[in-house]
């Protein structure tokens, strides 16, 4: 199989796909569920979403088709996200304290396509508010996720993030995934 | 507050500077006019305006600007205003105006050079004081422009040095950005990032060189990447060169970034010399230095590659790291604001694994996500609150003070040590520059 970005660079990102009801609540509970290990900082849970060769994707620019090899706001596989989660989490990160509360809204959940193997692509918005420092920021944006189907239920083979603001300027940095 | 020469003056002592110049909303508006609008501030790598009717939004001091390329391949850097009433004429950050600028508020059209082409329904101006070549009625150009090596600049002061003669040494910095690409060319890759520090301008260019913060600052970054480095090592896997520009920070610790000497240089300039393995003897740098040699000869390449230099400063306003193919650039804000723009470059001619390099650390060390700066704009931060309260009048820099070692027209840090010598440098060059009315020198 192709790389998980050239499988989304070449799906119709307007496409609706004829799915079951029941795998419409399966692909909407996954999407609830990863965005509520990142409100509740479950970082193993979290990990353990992705496949071993899955991504974390926040591009620069919206009409990029590839992570690897240009410049990205987020390009991470599960060590560049372990290695975040343990300096994020390590007492000598003065800038993380006190630490960050995110919470996830996502909607709009629209499965775009779905192969014989049962592996998906689906689309959604969300909106993340963060409370960090005694001040509240808000991101929103769109996800696709390119899902692949196991036994043990959906897995992330790469999640995409496009933010609305994505060229910035920002603020302050964004020291964990939305 | 009326700033004299001498108030200017008592800020700054040899090995201490008044919280003042940090803080003070009088003294930023004196920095721009006699900084930031006087000495030549960094526009943009020609690269940004690649074709003719190409524009690239900047900031010189307080003024909004913008470079363009004209019609004939040429580029200027205009005021970023029309002469009839005053709209911006371009709102984008970057674009391609076409065939000429078209104001949006009544279709007044300028030639890319700034020129006033062509006012719908002229014949109202018809025996009165307008008169298209009038220079009044042209989108003002900087008094002066230039560029070294596509690196262009933008002075608003009608006299001063020339650009090389400001630049000096620093030059250097340019040139390895350049020399160091085996098809003699550089170019910047993509949209550079833009960050808002909420800090003074001063702050991050005293950091940059700041050799005993990286240990301190960076070690919750360091552990985890030396972590992570080893678990990947345990598992049969060779991390990414990358993680290493983070695991250095544990690696080297809080003591040891003595060994990296720092140089001032005269005009306020400041230069690192090298570390980070940029030279490690691995099959992709064998292979770069070996097109090095294709291209200028070994004798040449040996010279270019051989230039101890890790970080330049270019005074008042650019960061530059030619090894790692990066540049930041500041346009202050305000006192407690300043924009950053990061660019990273490809060198033509390199193998993809060495862009592969600069672009790991461009996105660990400056991206919106990095896990090092983002300690580093914390601690700015607080600065800026510790600077703007009444604890203490002021900034200490008595590390090595009085120790500099001086060759000829530089001076550089004691050896072995981890000198606030940049940081007294910088202030001394900003007393001088913000006391003298011509500028410049």
């Amino acid at each position: 199989m192709s790389n998980a970005t050239e499988i989304l660079a070449n799906s119709d990102r307007f496409k609706f796909a004829d799915v079951t009801t029941k795998t419409q609540l399966s692909v909407e509970r996954f999407l609830h569920q990863q965005a509520e290990f990142l409100d509740e900082k479950r970082w193993d849970q979290w990990l353990s979403l992705f496949t071993a060769d899955g991504h974390y994707w926040m591009p620069a620019e919206e009409e990029q088709t590839e992570g690897e090899g240009v410049p990205n706001i987020f390009w991470e596989n599960l060590d560049m996200m372990k290695m975040r989660i343990r300096r994020n989490e390590h007492p000598q990160a003065h800038s993380q304290a006190p630490n960050n509360r995110l919470c996830h809204v996502v909607s709009n959940v629209i499965i775009e396509n779905q192969d014989n193997n049962g592996n998906i692509i689906v689309r959604s918005r969300f909106h993340c508010a963060e409370y960090f420092r005694y001040e509240v920021r808000n991101f929103t944006g769109k996800y696709r996720h390119y899902l692949e189907k196991t036994s043990n239920g959906y897995r992330i083979k790469l999640q995409r993030t496009d933010l609305v603001n994505r060229e910035g300027p920002y603020e302050y940095v964004l020291q964990w995934w939305l | 507050m009326n700033w004299t020469n001498d108030k200017i003056s008592a800020l700054v002592e040899p090995d201490r500077a008044h919280r003042k110049a940090y803080v003070d909303e009088d003294l930023f508006d004196l920095e721009m006019e006699r900084i930031f609008e006087r000495l030549w501030v960094y526009i943009g790598h020609e690269s940004q305006v690649k074709n003719p009717g190409d524009y690239y939004l900047a900031r010189v001091g307080r003024q909004p600007m913008m470079m363009t390329r004209d019609h004939n391949g040429e580029i200027h850097v205009l005021y970023n205003r029309c002469p009839h009433r005053g709209a911006q004429l371009c709102t984008a950050r970057k674009g391609n105006a076409g065939r000429r600028i078209r104001c949006s508020y009544h279709a007044w059209f300028f030639d890319l050079d700034g020129r006033l082409d062509q006012i719908p329904a002229s014949e109202g101006y018809d025996g009165t004081n307008l008169k298209m070549d009038d220079p009044e009625f042209q989108v003002q150009k900087a008094p002066r422009v230039d560029n070294y090596r596509g690196f262009w600049f933008a002075s608003l002061a009608e006299d001063g040095p020339s650009l090389e003669s400001h630049l000096g040494n620093s030059k250097v910095a340019f040139d390895q950005l350049i020399d160091r690409a085996p098809g003699g060319e550089t170019e910047v890759v993509g949209e550079c990032f833009q960050m808002v520090q909420q800090s003074n301008w001063k702050i991050f260019l005293e950091n940059q060189l700041d050799a005993s913060h990286p240990g301190a600052t960076h070690e919750s970054t360091g552990i985890a990447a030396m972590t992570i480095e080893k678990d990947m090592r345990s598992a049969g896997e060779e991390p990414p060169i990358a993680y290493g520009f983070l695991s250095d920070f544990a690696r080297i610790g809080i003591d040891g970034w003595g060994k990296f000497g720092t140089v001032a240089h005269p005009q306020g300039h400041c230069s690192l010399e090298g570390y980070m393995g940029i030279r490690p003897d691995d099959p992709d740098t064998n292979e770069y230095v070996r097109l090095m040699y294709d291209a200028y000869g070994e004798k040449k390449a040996e010279e270019i590659l051989g230039v101890n230099l890790h970080h330049v400063l270019v005074y008042p306003c650019l960061s530059v790291q030619p090894p790692l193919q990066q540049l930041r650039t500041i346009r202050p804000l305000g006192p407690d604001r300043t924009l950053t723009e990061i660019w990273h470059f490809r060198l033509k001619g390199a193998p993809e694994a060495i862009y592969k390099r600069a672009l790991g650390y461009y996105y660990l060390v400056n991206s919106p996500s990095t896990m090092v700066n983002a300690d580093d704009l914390f601690n700015w931060w607080k600065v800026q609150h510790g600077l703007e309260s009444q604890g203490g009048d002021w900034v200490s820099f008595h590390r090595n003070a009085g120790f500099d070692v001086v060759e000829g027209e530089v001076r550089k840090s004691t050896p072995g040590s981890m000198s606030e010598l940049p940081l007294r440098h910088m202030m001394q060059a900003w007393k001088n520059y913000m006391m003298s009315n011509g500028g410049g020198s």
